[in-house]
Formats: structure tokens, sequence, C-alpha cells
């Protein structure tokens, strides 16, 4: 049998500039979709963020390990986002969580990869999966109101919970990062028909006030 | 809009749920020993009870995860949730009432 060389296929020279972020297009649609004031509200695409998915069974020595190289915990429950060395962990299930980082993705994936070896769980990049909106201003939970099933009143979703949920029939992480801010991460081919329905839920904020 | 208790997630609106049908439907020890009849009871025939109905869920828009639940096919209302695989609770408790918040927050 001939012997298989494996070609060397990781590109040396940086072709990042290359890439296209899945909202790219609608750049200067946000942009232009923007309202400030008493009334105004945000949207831009924060492109390229590193994710990492991970399953593995909470307190288990798999998890303790991932735990040790994330210099975080796990996230106990649902809501819970937990931070460290410039990594956000967000709970999904009892045993999936997703990492989000600005990290080299290769790099991360690789030490949490090297970190969790020989234990029963996973650890992939899913940096290409989603993409990240950024909802901003005094009027974010009431664009967000009108297509999410949750309730984001303050008292009930405070600063600082993520969960999966919908928005506009779309699955979305929903992470509130602020009290007038969220982060919203959309599987990539869903990335156009949120963006184009956020923009849509914005527009009436643009006129004054009507009593 | 009927709110249902996720284990894991607390209560969510119905809309992020699938239904799975019947619970506690133990796949056959030995098919190969089963008559054709025999095996389309296990795979068609289930209750249609009127009242408390064990059954199957799934939080498809949230976690993911598969539970239980009786439900009253009358009055829709769940008076108990319990993890799959668990027995059906004897005495259901019932259903904490909806206002079991998000507890969210960076850690
Ligand atoms: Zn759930």
């Amino acid at each position: 049998m001939a012997e298989l060389t494996l070609v060397e296929t990781t590109a040396t020279q940086d072709i990042s500039a290359l890439r296209s972020s899945p909202a790219a297009h609608l750049a200067g649609v946000f942009e232009e979709a923007c309202t400030q004031g008493a009334r105004g509200v945000q949207l831009r695409e924060v492109p390229f963020q590193t994710m990492v998915g991970l399953r593995v069974a909470q307190d288990s020595d798999g998890a303790h390990r991932l735990e040790e190289a994330l210099g975080t915990l796990l996230p106990d429950r649902h809501g819970i986002v937990t931070a460290g060395s410039g990594r956000s962990v967000i709970w999904l299930a009892p045993d999936e969580f997703l990492v989000i980082s600005a990290e080299e993705s290769a790099d991360l994936t690789k030490a949490l990869q090297e970190a969790l070896y020989g234990h029963p769980g996973s650890v992939i990049d899913l940096s290409a999966n989603r993409t990240t909106f950024e909802l901003n201003g005094p009027s974010s939970r009431a664009v967000l109101e009108k297509g999410c099933p949750l309730d984001l009143h303050p008292r009930i979703f405070k600063e600082g919970t993520a969960v999966n949920t919908n928005i506009g029939h779309v699955p979305v992480v929903l992470w509130k990062t602020g009290a007038e801010n969220y982060r919203i991460y959309p599987r990539a081919s869903f990335a156009d028909y949120l963006g184009r329905w956020l923009i849509d839920a914005m527009a009436e904020f643009k006129a004054p006030e009507t009593n | 809009m009927i709110q249902i208790q996720c284990p894991n997630c607390g209560p969510r609106d119905e809309t992020e749920f699938h239904y799975g049908g019947q619970a506690h439907v133990a796949y056959p020890e030995n098919p190969d020993a089963l008559s054709d009849e025999e095996w389309a009871r296990y795979l068609f025939y289930r209750e249609n009870t009127k009242g408390q109905f064990a059954e199957r869920w799934s939080h498809s828009g949230g976690c993911r995860k598969w539970f239980n639940a009786i439900r009253d096919t009358v009055t829709y209302r769940f008076s108990a949730v319990y993890p799959a695989g668990s027995p059906r609770p004897d005495n259901a408790p019932a259903q904490p009432d909806s206002n079991d918040p998000i507890v969210g927050g960076t850690k």
C-alpha cells in the first residue's frame, strides 16, 4: 500500500482580511437604522468572536480540568455566565456550555482539547457557527419584546444573564450585558433574517413618541 | 400562553417546547420474540387518557433536554415535571406558580 503523505494545509500567510462576517453586507443598513436620544437604539455586528462549544458532565474530572484551563468555573445553572481570563462561559444545558473570547480560536480550542484529553466530553471550535449582534440604547428592550417569549423586565431578566431563547422565531443565545445592552448570538444562516427583523423592529423609535 | 416548567430552565413559554407523546412506554426486551400485532401495539397504540396523563416533553428552544410531565388533558394544567427515566410520581406535587424568575447574573 502506498504511503500516504499528509499535506500541510494550514495557511502560513494571514488570510483574515479575506473573511467576511455573516451580516457584513448589512453594516450600512444597521448604521442607518440607529437612533440616538431618549428613545434611541443602536445595532451593530461584532464579527469573528471566538466561540468554543463544550460538552462535559458538571462536576466531573473533565469539567474540573476544563475549569482549570479556562481560569473560571463552569456555570452551574441556567442564566448564569461565568467569566475569567478574558473568557465568558454561558450555560446552555446541564452538560453544554459556550465559551466566548477574543482569543485566537485555534489556540483556545487546542488548549481546552488538551485539558479534556482522555475524559468524556467534547471541545469544538464553533466560532463560525454564530455571529454576534449588539443591541444598545434605551429602547433596546422594547425592540426585543416584540419577538421574544421571555419576560425581559429587569426585575426578572437581570444584567449578566444569558439564555437560549427565540427572537423573531430565530433561536438565539441572548445575553444581557448591560442595563440597556444586549448581545444576541444567532446562527450564521439566520443573521440576515434576524438583522432585518431587528431593523424593522427599531424603525418606530426614529419617530417622536406619540400619545 | 401556557408556561411549562422546564426542570433545567424554569418556566418558559409553551412555544419553546416539543411534545413527545405518552411517557413510560418501555422498549420491548426482545423485539424479535414479538408477533406483528404485539410490535404494532408497541409502536402505535397509546392511551387516550381523559385527565392526568404522563407524557414526554423536550425543551427544544432552550436546553434541548427531554423530561416527563403529568398534564391534565382536560384542563391542560401541568401538575408535575420529573426527570426522564424516573418513575411516575404517585403524589404529583402541584406545579409551582410560574413566577420563579430566571435568576441569572455574572459570577
Ligand atoms: Zn430547558
